[in-house]
Parts: C-alpha cells; sequence; structure tokens
C-alpha cells in the first residue's frame, strides 16, 4: 500500500523522510526541485524544497522548524512547516519515521 | 517554413521520455495501441541509439522515461539501459506484462537502479485474463506482481477495460488489494491500433459503466491516501474531447522500436507526417524545429467548430487519431465532441453496441489477436487493396 502510517499525527517528535517509492531533486532545465513518483512530477517553491531537504531521516519536526529559523530568523515557520508536512505526508511524498 | 504554434509561444521542453523499445510481445491483447501493420518493422534500434536518444531527451529537461513495447523485457540489453537512464536523473518506469521475467531479474533491475514497475493484467482471474491475452500469463502475471512488491518498488496495477472485463471490477480491485498495489489504472481502452479493428467487442455498455463508476468510487473512499486508483471515462461516452497527450508536443516524445519519434504513440497512423528518425536527427530538432511536432502544437492548426470555439484551449481540439480515423482528416474536431459535425457517428457506435450487446450477433463476430499473422495478413490485404 502506499501510505500504511495514513492515519498517523504529526508531532515534534516525528520525523519526516522522503518515501521510498518517491525521488526529491534538483532540475537544471526547470530551475526547482521536484518530486517524481510513478509516472508523475511535481514542481516545488523554494521553501517547501527547503523543507523537504531536511527530511532526511535524521531530523524530527523540531529540528527542521529550529534549522530553517536560523536560515530565516524573521519568519514565524512553526505553522507553515506543519501544514506543508501534513499536505506532503497526505500525498504519500514523505513517510513519518 | 511556418512553425505552428511556436511562432509566438515558447516551446517547453518534453517531461516524458517514451522509449517502444521492441513491438515483440508475447501476449495478443486484442486492444494493443500498437500498430496493426507491425510486421512491417522488424528493425530495433540499437543500446547505443537508445543510450543517445535517452542523453539527448534528459539534457533538454525530460525527468520521467517508460520502457515499454510491445514487451521491453524481450531486449536482452534493459539492464543496461536502465542503468544509464538512471545515471542520467530520469525516474524509469518499467511498463510491462511480467512474461520474460524472473525474481532474479526483478532484483537486477533494482541494481540497476530502476524506479517503479507497472503489470497489467488482462482480468481478475485466469480464465478471462488468458483469453485475452491469447496465452497462459495469469498465474506468472500473480508471482511477477509479489516480487515487484517484495523487492521494495511502488507498485502500479494495469487493467486496460473493456466489454469482456468491465462487469468484473470488483474483484480486479479486491485482486489490486491482495497483491498490495500502490496505484490501480483502469485504463479503458483507446480505439487506437488493433483496438480500432476489435471496437465490436470491446465497446462497453452503458449500464457496465454506470457499475465500474460506482464500484470505483467505493474502492476509492475506503482506500483514500493507502491506494490511488486512476479512473477515467471513456471518451465516446463524453461530448467533450480529451485533452489528448496534454497537447501534441507539449509533454510527450515516443521513439518506436524503429526510431521514428512522434508526439503519442499513436501517431504513426496519421498521414502527412514525416515520421522523422533518431538515426538521422537530434532530440532537439525533432521536439522543437521538426515540422511533425509543430503540426498540431498550440491552435493556430485549427479549424471549426474549434477555431472559434471559447473551449479550445481546455481540450485542444482533442485527439488527432481519433479525429483521422473516424472522419477522414486529422486536423478536424475529435468527434468525441457534441460541436463536431461527425459526433452523431459515435453516439450511433455506442447506442448499436448498446442495443446488440449480449446477443450472438455482436458476441460471436470474430476478434483480431495481435499477433506478427494477423497483422502480416492485414498488410497484405491493404497492399492487394491499393494494386
Amino acid at each position: 500500500m502506499l501510505n500504511d502510517d495514513v492515519n498517523e499525527k504529526l508531532t515534534l517528535e516525528t520525523i519526516p523522510t522522503i518515501a521510498p517509492s518517491h525521488r526529491f531533486q534538483w532540475e537544471e532545465v526547470q530551475d526547482c526541485h521536484v518530486i517524481l513518483y510513478p509516472e508523475g512530477m511535481v514542481k516545488l517553491g523554494n521553501s517547501s524544497a527547503e523543507i523537504l531537504k531536511l527530511c532526511d531521516g535524521e531530523n524530527d519536526v523540531s529540528a527542521i522548524i529550529n534549522k530553517l529559523q536560523q536560515l530565516y530568523p524573521d519568519a514565524e515557520l512553526d505553522n507553515d512547516v506543519n501544514k506543508f508536512l501534513e499536505v506532503a505526508h497526505e500525498n504519500g511524498w514523505i513517510k513519518y519515521k | 517554413m511556418k512553425t505552428a504554434g511556436s511562432n509566438t509561444n515558447k516551446v517547453n521542453p518534453p517531461l516524458w521520455l517514451l522509449c517502444e523499445l521492441t513491438y515483440a510481445c508475447p501476449l495478443q491483447c486484442p486492444y494493443c495501441s500498437n500498430p496493426v501493420e507491425m510486421a512491417n518493422f522488424k528493425k530495433e534500434l540499437s543500446t547505443d541509439d537508445w543510450i543517445r536518444v535517452m542523453r539527448e531527451a534528459r539534457k533538454m529537461g525530460a525527468t520521467q522515461l517508460g520502457f515499454s513495447g510491445g514487451e521491453p523485457l524481450t531486449r536482452p540489453d534493459l539492464e543496461e539501459l536502465i542503468a544509464e537512464a538512471r545515471q542520467l536523473g530520469f525516474y524509469t518506469n518499467l511498463i510491462t506484462s511480467g512474461l520474460g521475467m524472473d525474481e532474479k531479474r526483478v532484483a537486477a533491475f533494482k541494481k540497476a537502479g530502476l524506479d517503479h514497475i507497472q503489470v497489467s493484467f488482462q482480468a481478475s482471474s485466469a480464465d478471462l485474463n488468458d483469453l485475452i491475452a491469447g496465452t497462459d500469463a495469469f498465474e506468472h502475471k500473480l508471482e511477477m506482481a509479489r516480487a515487484v512488491k517484495k523487492h521494495g518498488y511502488p507498485m502500479v496495477l494495469c487493467f486496460v477495460l473493456h466489454r469482456q472485463n468491465e462487469p468484473y471490477v470488483r474483484e480486479i480491485l479486491d485482486l489490486a488489494v491482495t497483491l498490495d498495489a500502490d496505484y490501480v489504472e483502469l485504463a479503458t481502452t483507446q480505439y487506437y491500433g488493433w483496438a480500432f479493428h476489435n471496437k465490436d467487442y470491446l465497446i462497453p455498455t452503458r449500464e457496465q459503466l454506470a457499475n465500474a463508476e460506482l464500484v470505483t468510487k467505493e474502492f476509492q473512499e475506503k482506500l483514500k491516501g493507502k491506494m490511488k486508483i486512476f479512473y477515467v471515462i471513456p471518451d465516446y461516452f463524453e461530448d467533450r474531447p480529451k485533452k489528448c497527450m496534454d497537447g501534441w508536443g507539449a509533454i510527450f516524445l515516443t521513439i518506436t522500436p524503429d526510431g521514428l519519434a512522434l508526439p503519442c504513440h499513436a501517431a504513426r497512423q496519421l498521414p502527412g507526417l514525416e515520421l522523422p528518425s533518431v538515426q538521422d536527427h537530434s532530440i532537439d530538432w525533432i521536439w522543437n524545429d521538426s515540422p511533425d511536432f509543430n503540426k498540431f502544437r498550440g491552435l493556430d492548426w485549427m479549424k471549426d467548430p474549434c477555431r472559434t470555439c471559447p473551449e479550445k484551449e481546455k481540450d485542444l481540439g482533442g485527439c488527432r487519431c481519433q479525429a483521422f480515423m473516424l472522419t477522414g482528416d486529422a486536423t478536424n474536431a475529435d468527434p468525441v465532441c457534441s460541436k463536431s459535425p461527425h459526433h452523431q457517428k459515435v453516439v450511433d457506435t455506442v447506442e448499436d453496441i448498446g442495443r446488440i450487446a449480449g446477443t450472438p450477433e455482436l458476441e460471436e463476430r470474430p476478434v483480431l489477436f495481435r499477433n506478427m499473422k494477423n497483422s502480416k495478413e492485414i498488410i497484405k490485404k491493404k497492399t492487394t487493396e491499393t494494386i
């Protein structure tokens, strides 16, 4: 099944990782990061890509927020990061480890 | 030379490269989209040719790569091609019947970097599956589907739907659940290639479709987030055409086994195309500058009713192959559209089938299975007609 943890809730301790069926990579011609999956592709905006770069199986959600906060000290990130991760999870791009 | 469509708009790069590696196939499905004259095109591109094609398309920005056919497993260099494709950064899809594969090969593909395997089934039971495939295939397909999952691939199961298997959509989706599919494509038969010859055998009834839609919806809700089920209504039953291939020369680039570049895998049959070969031209020239890829690009080629239609950008006039097959002119509106003066033909076909479905008059009509012998006979018949 695509997503066996579909009902799992996101917490600060969740460690999100790119789903094994998906690939996250930089595309020179498109000039953006993309998510690739069976027979499809999604182009990502900068902030989405910054979050996904940190979904490496090491960082939990609070570490992701902290690291992004260092890059963007003035931004209020908590909500945006949580929301994006939930959408990414719903779409099957990431797994909650 | 006028480059229609590209004179004002920048041409976007291809995103999808479909490598039809061969027309050889152990199956004989009567809805195959390969050309019925396939026996005339036995020459296949070499490994080096394919590698060059992949490199050039990747450089232009293509990200998705499909290996199909025919049955791509008949190519002994498939492992090598997969490795090259993955190293170039493609997301690699193998579109297969499963015949010609064993678990060892499934593992070897994984090692080479294959991202995804799509396994086709003809039906949910051995009897019907093997009748449609024209060979004993069902048990092996089950085994291969299990091997695909065991080796950690995402798996798409593809079922081509038509009147013979449409009543079993529930059983088909149950099978997909049992096999732990990630995605299911309930792909309605498109009436090109062999399917066009076998329309009488394939076109479903309205009642079958209504039931299939209900069952699919039920499974989609039940499996939300767990399994993605794609279901598209057959366009003969619609009154607006599909945006075929997302537009001519917009996203898709198909290369045939013998090296011709096509904007869609059914386009080989269209008259007036020059059919550029990758052995004579670069992919860049073919995509951006060739007359073929500009022929129906954008909106400039249209005539009425499309030219003045407010929905023209939405469906781009529908399918060029369907327009040609049903009206004799590829620049006409797709007759699936109710604004087409030829639409009645589509309506009549569906109604005729509905009226006589289930009776010997329809069900006992001969079926033309897809194989080289039948292909040769069709070619012979056509040649005799021309003389």
